[in-house]
C-alpha cells in the first residue's frame, strides 16, 4: 500500500468514530432536554438516554484506563481486556486454523465426487441448525475425558462454526472453472491432483477469501460462546459474562469489554485481509 | 499436404442420455478422413454436432459407436500423446496468470525446464505478433489479442493437429478478418493440420481444403465441399473463386435446411 492512502484510510477511520460518537452524544443530549421524547411529541424515543442504557463515550474510554483488579494484583483495564482479548485469540486462531483445514478437505472431497456432495452437504448444513449451547457441554465433557486441555476444546466449538463458510463457498469456488478450461486440463491429459492445484485452487480464490473474513468472525464468536459455556477464566468471554451481570452497576464496563472484542474481530478481519492481499496480488493489479 | 491420414473417423455415432427418456442423437454414421496438412471446416446449422464431433476427435466424448483414429491411433491414444492443441470460442486463458504463463501452461504440465518455457513462449508470441505483451494478464488484453494468445497455447507444444471451436465467433467482423489471415499465415508457417468449426459461411469458404457440411437432427455429413482459393490475401475476398465456393456452401446449407 502507497504511503497516501494509509493517510487516508487513516483519516476515514478516524472521521468515522468522530461522526458516531457525535451522533451518539448528540441524541444522549436530546433525550435528557425533552425527558426521552421525539422534540415538540409525546412519543418516546427507542432507546432511553440515562447514564445506565447509554454512558458517556469518555466514561467508557476512561473505563477502558481505570485501574482494576484482577486476582491479587490490580492493572489497568485497556491491559485486563488485551491479556484476555490474546487468550481468545489462541482458542480463535487454533478453532479458524482447524476449521479451514476440515472446511477445505470438505470441500475438495465434495468437489471429486458427486456422490460425497449429495452424501454430505445436507449433513453440514444440518450441523449449523445445532445451539452452540447445546453442543458445548458435550465437547468439553469429550474434551476432558480424553484428557485434552480446555483451550482445545473451546478451539473445536469455533472450529464447528467457521468450517461451515469454508466448506460451502470452497466448494462453489472449486466448481467455478468454465467447462472450457476443465475440458483444456483434458486436453492436456492432465490428473485430477494437477487439474486441482493449476486450476481449481486458483480458480477459488475469489470465492474463498470473503468465506474466510466470515469464518474469521465466527470463529471469535465460536470462542467467546465456547468460554462462556465451558466457565473458562482465562478468556474475554468470561470478562463479558461478568461485566454483564453487573452491567446496571457498571454499564461502562460492558461497553469497554466490548470494544475489547469488538477490537479483537477487527484485528482478526485485518490478518485475513492482509492474507488476500498476498494471495491475490496478481488479480488485484489488474483490478485496480 | 502429404498423402496420411491425420484423422480417420469410421461408422461414428454420438448419443446422449442413450436409454433415457431425453435420449439426443447427436451424429449419425459419421465418415470422414482429414489428410495431414489439410484445413478442414465443419460446418451447419447450431445442434448439427459439428462441435460434438470436434469432442470426439479430441477424446473429450467417446463415439457411442464406431471409432476415431488419430494419426493411426485411437483419439484417446493421440490425447495421451498430446497429439492435438485445442482453441475455444472464449480464449479460456486463466486469469490470474501473465500471457507468457499461459501458453507455457501445457509446457509446464509437459515437465519443461522454466528457461526453456521462456523461449518457446516468447517464440510463439513472435509467431502471434504479439512479441510485447507476455508481462501482460489476459484481461489487458483485447477479445482479437486473447484469442491469439489462445492461439499460441495451443501451438506452444508443437502438436500435429490443431482443433479449433469457433474459435473468431466472438470477434467482431474487422478483427475476425485479420485473424483469418493470421491463422492461414501459422498455418503455413507450422504445416499443422487443422480441424474448424465455424458458423459463417464466408469463413469457412475462405479459410479451408475442405468445407464438410453437416445437417442436424441427427447429425451427418450432408456433404464435402472441396475450395482450392490458392494464396489467400485480404484481395481474395473480392475474387469470383470466393464467391463461387461461398456460394457453394450456401446452397448446400440451404438444402440441409429444405431437407427438414
Amino acid at each position: 500500500m502507497k504511503s497516501a492512502k494509509v493517510t487516508r484510510v487513516f483519516f476515514t477511520v478516524v472521521f468515522v468514530i468522530f461522526f458516531l460518537v457525535l451522533l451518539w452524544e448528540g441524541y444522549k443530549w436530546m433525550g435528557q432536554q425533552t425527558d426521552d421524547q421525539w422534540p415538540g411529541t409525546n412519543f418516546g424515543l427507542p432507546v432511553a438516554t440515562n447514564d445506565t442504557i447509554m454512558p458517556h463515550f469518555v466514561d467508557v474510554v476512561g473505563e477502558l484506563t481505570a485501574e482494576i483488579r484482577d486476582g491479587q494484583s490490580s492493572m489497568p483495564m485497556y491491559a485486563f481486556l488485551l491479556k484476555k482479548a490474546w487468550f481468545t485469540f489462541q482458542e480463535a486462531a487454533i478453532g479458524f486454523i482447524l476449521g479451514l483445514t476440515i472446511g477445505m478437505g470438505l470441500a475438495v472431497l465434495m468437489s471429486r465426487w458427486k456422490v460425497s456432495e449429495r452424501g454430505l452437504l445436507p449433513w453440514i448444513n444440518v450441523s449449523q441448525t445445532i445451539p452452540l449451547i447445546a453442543l458445548a457441554p458435550v465437547v468439553v465433557t469429550w474434551g476432558r475425558n480424553q484428557g485434552l486441555p480446555d483451550l482445545f476444546s473451546i478451539s473445536l466449538i469455533s472450529t464447528y462454526l467457521t468450517f461451515f463458510p469454508v466448506a460451502v463457498s470452497g466448494l462453489r469456488g472449486l466448481q467455478s472453472p468454465d467447462a472450457a478450461h476443465v475440458e483444456l486440463m483434458h486436453s492436456y491429459a492432465a490428473s485430477w491432483r494437477t487439474t486441482l492445484f493449476k486450476l481449481r485452487l486458483p480458480a477459488a480464490r475469489p470465492y474463498l477469501f470473503p468465506a474466510l473474513k466470515l469464518a474469521g468472525s465466527l470463529s471469535i464468536v465460536g470462542a467467546i460462546v465456547g468460554e462462556i459455556s465451558i466457565g473458562r477464566k482465562t478468556g474475554l468471554g468470561r470478562a463479558i459474562l461478568e461485566y454483564a451481570l453487573r452491567y446496571a452497576i457498571f454499564p461502562e464496563r460492558l461497553y469497554a469489554s466490548v470494544i475489547g472484542a469488538a477490537f479483537l474481530g477487527l484485528m482478526v478481519f485485518g490478518m485475513i485481509n492482509l492474507a488476500e492481499r498476498f494471495f491475490m496480488r496478481r488479480t488485484r493489479e489488474v483490478a485496480s | 499436404m502429404s498423402e496420411k491420414n491425420a484423422i480417420s473417423i469410421n461408422n461414428a455415432d454420438k448419443i446422449f442420455n442413450e436409454g433415457r427418456d431425453d435420449e439426443v442423437v447427436a451424429l449419425s454414421n459419421i465418415n470422414l478422413d482429414v489428410k495431414e496438412g489439410e484445413f478442414v471446416s465443419l460446418i451447419g446449422p447450431s445442434g448439427c454436432g459439428k462441435s460434438t464431433m470436434l469432442r470426439l476427435i479430441g477424446d473429450l466424448l467417446e463415439p457411442t459407436q464406431g471409432s476415431v483414429e488419430v494419426f493411426g491411433k485411437s483419439a484417446h491414444q493421440a490425447r495421451i500423446d498430446q497429439d492435438y492443441g485445442m482453441v475455444f470460442q472464449h480464449a479460456g486463458l486463466f486469469d490470474w496468470r501473465r500471457v507468457a504463463a499461459n501458453i507455457e501452461l501445457p509446457l509446464e504440465l509437459h515437465g519443461w525446464s522454466k528457461s526453456d518455457r521462456a523461449t518457446r513462449s516468447q517464440e510463439m508470441l513472435d509467431l502471434v505478433k504479439l512479441p510485447d505483451f507476455g508481462g501482460y494478464y489476459p484481461r489487458q488484453l483485447s477479445g482479437g489479442m486473447q484469442q491469439r494468445v489462445s492461439i499460441a497455447r495451443a501451438l506452444s507444444f508443437e502438436p500435429k493437429l490443431l482443433l479449433m471451436d469457433e474459435p473468431f465467433g466472438a470477434l467482431d467482423e474487422m478483427t475476425r478478418e485479420h485473424m483469418q489471415i493470421e491463422l492461414l499465415r501459422i498455418w503455413e508457417e507450422t504445416g499443422t493440420t487443422v480441424v474448424f468449426v465455424t458458423h459463417s459461411i464466408p469463413e469457412a469458404a475462405f479459410l479451408s481444403n475442405r468445407v464438410v457440411v453437416l445437417s442436424p437432427r441427427p447429425g451427418q455429413v450432408h456433404s464435402v465441399i472441396d475450395v482450392d482459393l490458392g494464396q489467400r490475401t485480404e484481395s481474395t475476398r473480392q475474387d469470383s473463386d470466393f464467391f463461387n465456393a461461398a456460394t457453394e456452401v450456401r446452397e448446400a446449407l440451404r438444402a440441409v435446411e429444405e431437407q427438414e
